[in-house]
């Protein structure tokens, strides 16, 4: 549970204050099941249209137009069509689906259910993070609960509409959190990622049309039916419409997940609601949307408005929606270490400049962290990267190639400064292996 | 106008013109512009996986890869750009960081794909500097190794074995730099042996137990053989040094078989070698068998022949289905003008002769290649099991199945792995039954016939549950759905013969559309034996012999010996002993003489034994069981031994026939073109391996007086009677020990 702050504006997490909203009594006592009981009294593509209208971006991370994905979906299909739930969470510097699968589970239920009808599917999963082994029991409270109420289930409610859910847990692979290698996962095969196109649209899981979308993407969806889509659009600047869940970390005095209103100040999240920069330090980075974006130098962050376009505008991303901040006292190339000994370690190994740049890269940054680099070491790290940048099979390498690219850039002299025979300036020492994976 | 079904796309400036749905990397290919790659595999699934056909596509914003792109309409493609040069430079840099570059001592050096695309497209020098991951070579199977750091993951292996072989034995398991090809138990792989991973690798992580450290690649010489094992007919590559063949492979792809090889063509060669091989003539003296020279045992031979013929004693010939034609056909001249006898048979396994007799001198549309399998749109397959008995065959349905969606008809007794890619699937007690009522009117119910079982877990590709519903219709919808068919490959083994193969034809020829046969079979050149007439009642070319003049066959002859009935039996290439036992008494007033590779059960009676060579060691012509004629060559050799048409040969010139000359396939081979019905094929052709088909169709063809039943080998993958006994890689897999008969 957590306590709206005043600057919030609480349209998905409007229950995480409500200490039973994960029980159906509880979320029937708060416009529980209404989204969906207007959804099914709607046509299919009134309901798409109506998340068209919300400007609805996908929050899993690519930011992909809700409603028009949706619409991709063929009406007719010899194959069973399926609404998947992306509640991989994996990416660092994320941790807001895991406060929706807790405090309002019956919401993704709910979002579910009305993409289904949306789009004329009947079977759903919810693919949730290895990790989250206690939001999956959760979870399946809450479905069980749903099913012996007639909410999920032939027939649900009288309305003539069939929807099967299930959750299923994946087994600790950043990979599957990746839509393709998901359904890969949840088919029971190794998770690596497919091929596209065929993209999951027109054949996804077990080979039939396929909507896959984020806990919070989908969490959104009941509110945009009860109030309109362009009451949802409303909250953000034009085409960044609506609210998300922001989860600030780093080295702020308090960390947390806040739902605001796209295209909200930086600054003002950092200051207001993180309560300024631990001990008052000064900024020197902000990672804008999880480990995958390009980190930016403080004074660029600093101005910056929260939106998917003022962040592109600066070269990032708004990504998945984990702030990172990070203070002068920070180590970049250790931080560059860091992260890529999360990519080399989460790697698929399907492509050979992802497989074997990372490794190369975490190897070669280890023996520089380690005070073995070598001046020539700085721009090989840069053309490896580069090397790796667009050349992938999945956006993992570029994931991984990314934050690096944009450490070399802007803190090079960080790079010189650690060359053969002079300690780390910030005294960090690492060596492979010393970090666990994430 | 343009033509809808091509597409019109400019790489490099230059217009190209390419069918609708080719990928982007072979239409470059066909117009000779090279786009390199590795995990790229004509006719396997696509992996883009190793990211060495990047190249640049207007109006995409990333480099993308040629060889999972489907060209369209108006492409504008560089793949000769600076970007794309550095983006294979790199893609093969990183390809190199952890491998060990042990070419010096590595199988696949100088025959290894990244060796050459690193000396065509990589840096002159590497800049990974960090130290590379060493783990040990491991052993998989008697015939597979596996070198791990050598692996550059293209996943080639995985998917020969899978779609390919459809035994799925190899997978990948770890993530990330840590991944790895791993085999299907574990440590160990239980599988069918084949070795065509180890073909397929473009490197040399995968190595053949057989071969590995054995030679370099230089230093042998390729010669293109045909296998001498099922009768599919295989081309496989010996590589040979010093005489002695020391591999088959077929990784220039060029025979009927594509890249295809089964364990028999690619590991049984090393019977060659075994140290059993017969190099003397052996004769039986004071009830031993003892080594003598080639002048005495031939003299012998002539001399008791030609006794028995005066005192008008029967003689009885059995030949081979592994010989070549010219061996074949210059028995069977032996046999009747120089023996003077109409005795002559050999092991059958397919009732060709029904089959010829039904199509009623019908052409060569009525014939089927075991390539025209990959395409059929329909096949009909009745009895036999092709996986073991036909690996090609079951290659070429199964490659039909994945890549034109053939719907496969399977009528069998058993339960067989074809089963997995049925369309239908008709288990049945009784074949012959079957067959009858397919090509009748009749209901299902009636008594032997079982039901149609239920369809197998379809692997590849997927198949839509819809489709994969329960088939319980029985023989009915079997039977109706066939009828609705346009194009049938009717394929079937000797599990049926006779009438049996006569009501099939029957069925074929009420079906509306295109119908095409194709018997099996089962050695090497069993159909060459048909062909060249070893048959007591059958002339090459299935011309009868004069009314009355047909001899006994095979298991009259056999069953003649205990009366004494034979004052010789002239066994080439043949071993009828160990199906048929015979008591030491009942040869007494025989004198048996066998022409062998090995102390067979039958040489081991004989009063003579004549060394021979085998199919490898011999130039001339084989025919497989679907009729096409290729060229045998000469690899390796074996000190002391002869061909068993330079054995004829002599023996004839024993005999007095002075006219016979000296052994010459050439000769023998204008002999054959000229005589046998259907073997008038260009000798340009024949020579450059085209396979041509032979077409031995006379019209009909007399059934015999005596219905011979055949005698299919059932072999396994692991078995090939005699010669397969003598492979000892074949003997050292462990999936072949239980089959060991
Ligand atoms: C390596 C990788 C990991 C990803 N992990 C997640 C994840 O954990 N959760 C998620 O929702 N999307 C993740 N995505 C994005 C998904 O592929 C996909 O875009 C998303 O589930 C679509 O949902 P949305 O449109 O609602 O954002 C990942 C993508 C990549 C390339
Ligand atoms: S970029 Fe390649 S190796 Fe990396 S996760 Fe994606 S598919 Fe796997
Ligand atoms: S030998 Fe053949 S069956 Fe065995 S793993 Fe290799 S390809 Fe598969
Ligand atoms: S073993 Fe050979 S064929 Fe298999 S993935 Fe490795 S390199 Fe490719
Ligand atoms: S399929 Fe037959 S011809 Fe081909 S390699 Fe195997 S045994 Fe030889
Ligand atoms: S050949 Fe295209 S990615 Fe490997």
């Amino acid at each position: 549970m957590t306590t709206p702050h005043p600057l919030e504006t609480r349209v998905v997490s409007r229950r995480f204050d409500q200490p039973d909203a994960h029980t159906l009594a509880g979320y029937l006592a708060s416009d529980g099941f209404r989204a969906l009981e207007k959804a099914l009294a709607m046509a299919p593509d009134k309901v798409i249209e109506e998340v068209k209208a919300s400007g609805l971006r996908g929050r899993g991370g690519a930011g992909f137009p809700t409603g028009l994905k949706w619409s991709f979906v063929p009406k007719q299909s010899p194959r069973e069509k399926y609404v998947l739930c992306n509640a991989d969470e994996s990416e660092p510097g994320t941790c807001k689906d895991r406060l929706i699968l807790e405090y309002d589970p019956f919401a993704i239920i709910e979002g579910m259910l009305i993409c289904g009808h949306a789009i004329g599917a009947h079977r759903g999963y919810i693919y949730i993070r290895g990790e989250y082994r206690y939001l999956l029991d959760r979870m399946e409270q809450a479905l069980a609960e749903a099913r012996a109420a007639g909410y999920v289930g032939k027939n649900i409610r009288g309305s003539g509409f069939d929807f099967e859910l299930h959750a299923h847990t994946g087994a600790g692979a950043y990979e599957c959190g990746e839509e393709s290698a998901l359904m890969e996962s949840l088919e029971g095969k190794r998770g690596i990622p497919r091929l596209k196109p065929p993209f999951p649209a027109v054949s996804g899981f077990m080979g039939g049309p396929t909507v896959i979308n984020n806990v919070e993407t989908l969490a959104s969806i009941p509110p945009i039916l009860l109030n309109g889509g362009a009451w949802f659009a409303a909250f953000g600047p034009p085409k960044n419409g609506g609210t998300r869940l922001f989860c600030l970390s780093g080295h702020v005095e308090r960390q947390g997940v806040w739902e605001l209103p796209l295209g909200f100040p930086l600054r003002k999240l950092i200051e207001d609601l993180g309560g300024g920069m631990r001990n008052g330090a000064k900024l020197k980075a902000v990672v804008p949307g999880g480990s995958s974006t390009p980190l930016l130098p403080g004074n660029v962050a600093w101005d910056l408005n929260l939106d998917f376009d003022s962040v592109a505008k600066v070269g990032s991303f708004l990504g998945s929606g984990g702030v990172v901040v990070v203070d002068e006292n920070t180590c970049m190339v250790r931080f560059a270490l860091r992260i890529m000994q999360f990519y080399r370690h989460e790697s698929c190994g399907w492509c050979v400049p992802c497989r074997e740049g990372t490794q190369w890269l975490q190897t070669s940054l280890t023996r520089f962290h380690n005070g073995g680099g070598r001046a020539a070491d700085v721009d090989l790290m840069k053309e490896v990267s580069e090397n790796i940048l667009g050349r992938t099979f999945c956006a993992l390498g570029d994931a991984a190639a990314m934050p690096t690219l944009s450490i070399l850039q802007h803190w090079r002299q960080e790079f010189l400064d650690h060359l053969a025979g002079k300690p780390c300036p910030f005294g960090a020492r690492t060596t492979a292996g010393a970090v666990g994976a994430h | 106008m343009a033509d809808p079904a091509l597409v019109h796309l400019t790489v490099n400036g230059q217009p190209l013109q390419v069918p609708a749905g080719t990928l982007l990397i072979e239409a470059c290919k066909q117009h000779g512009i090279e786009v390199p790659s590795f995990c790229y595999y004509p006719n396997l699934s696509l992996q883009a996986a190793c990211r060495m056909c990047l190249v640049e596509i207007e109006k995409m914003p990333k480099l993308q890869t040629a060889c999972t792109v489907v060209v369209s309409e108006g492409m504008v493609v560089n793949s000769d750009s600076e970007t794309v040069h550095r983006a294979r430079k790199s893609a093969i840099e990183f390809i190199l960081t952890n491998h060990p570059l042990d070419c010096p001592v590595c199988d696949a050096g100088g025959e290894c794909e990244l060796q050459d695309m690193t000396f065509k497209y990589g840096a002159e020098q590497g800049r990974f500097v960090e130290p590379k991951r060493h783990r040990e070579e491991q052993q998989w199977s008697p015939v597979v190794y596996f070198d791990r750091p050598r692996c550059i993951l293209c996943y080639r292996c995985v998917r020969a074995c899978g779609e390919g072989m459809d035994v799925w034995a190899l997978g990948v398991a770890n993530r990330g730099i840590n991944a790895t090809i791993i085999p299907s138990h574990q440590d160990h792989l239980e599988c069918e042996e084949c070795g065509n991973c180890i073909d397929i690798c473009p490197v040399g992580a995968l190595t053949s137990g057989a071969y590995r450290y054995q030679t370099r690649p230089w230093e042998m010489q390729h010669v293109g053989a045909i296998c001498t094992f099922c009768g599919d007919g295989c081309k496989t590559t010996l590589g040979v040094r010093n005489g002695e063949i020391l591999r088959g492979d077929n990784r220039d792809k060029s025979g009927i078989n594509g890249d295809f090889l089964c364990i028999k063509g690619r590991y049984g060669l090393d019977f060659t070698r075994h140290p059993e091989r017969l190099k003397q003539p052996l004769a039986r003296r004071d009830g031993e068998l003892q080594p003598v020279s080639w002048g005495y045992a031939l003299e012998t031979a002539a001399k008791r022949w030609r006794e028995i013929q005066k005192a008008q004693g029967a003689i009885g010939v059995i030949g081979s289905t592994r010989i070549l034609n010219e061996e074949a056909y210059t028995l069977q001249k032996f046999a009747r003008q120089v023996l003077g006898t109409p005795h002559l048979d050999h092991h059958r396994t397919a009732d060709f002769p029904a089959l010829f007799d039904a199509l009623a001198g019908r052409g060569a549309e009525s014939l089927a290649r075991l390539d025209d399998l990959k395409t059929a749109p329909a096949v009909l397959l009745v009895g036999g099991d092709p996986t073991p008995q036909h690996p090609l065959t079951a290659w070429n349905l199964r490659w039909g199945y994945r890549q034109h969606k053939t719907r496969l008809y399977v009528l069998n007794s058993g339960d067989i792995k074809l089963r997995r890619q049925a369309y239908r699937y008709a288990q049945v007690a009784s074949l012959a039954a079957a067959v009858r009522y397919l090509n009748g009117e009749g209901e299902a119910q009636s008594a032997p016939l079982t039901g149609v079982a239920e369809p197998s877990e379809k692997r590849w590709p997927q198949t839509p549950a819809a489709e994969v519903a329960r088939l319980d219709e029985g023989l009915q919808d079997f039977r109706a759905r066939l009828r609705q068919e346009q194009d049938v490959i009717i394929v079937f083994s000797g599990d049926i013969a006779g009438d049996s193969v006569r009501d099939l034809v029957a069925f074929g020829n009420s079906l509306s559309g295109q119908t095409r046969y194709l018997a099996l079979a089962d050695n090497a050149n069993a159909r060459g034996a048909a062909d060249m007439g070893l048959y007591p009642d059958l002339l090459p070319g299935y011309v009868p012999v004069a009314a009355g003049q047909a001899g006994l066959n095979l298991e009259q002859m056999l069953a003649a010996l205990p009366r004494q009935g034979l004052a010789s039996l002239y066994v080439v290439g043949a071993n009828p002993f160990r199906s048929h036992p015979v008591a030491a008494g009942d040869l007494k007033q025989t004198f048996l003489v066998v022409q062998d590779l090995f102390l067979t059960e039958t040489a081991r009676q004989a009063d003579l034994v004549f060394p021979a060579l085998c199919a490898y060691e011999k130039a001339g012509t084989v025919t497989n069981t679907g009729g096409q004629v290729q060229p045998q060559r000469r690899g390796g050799g074996c000190e002391g031994a002869k061909s068993d048409l330079e054995i004829l040969h002599r023996l004839a010139a024993a005999m007095g026939e002075a006219a016979w000359g000296a052994a010459d396939p050439d000769r023998t081979l204008q002999e054959i073109r000229a005589q046998v019905k259907g073997y008038d094929l260009p000798l340009a052709k024949l020579l450059a391996g085209e396979a041509p088909l032979a077409l031995p169709l006379n019209g009909r063809v007399p059934r015999a007086a005596a219905d011979l039943p055949l005698r299919p080998h059932h072999d396994t993958l692991f078995t090939a009677g005699t010669l397969g006994r003598y492979s000892a890689t074949l003997n050292s897999v462990m999936e072949g020990r239980a089959d060991k008969r």
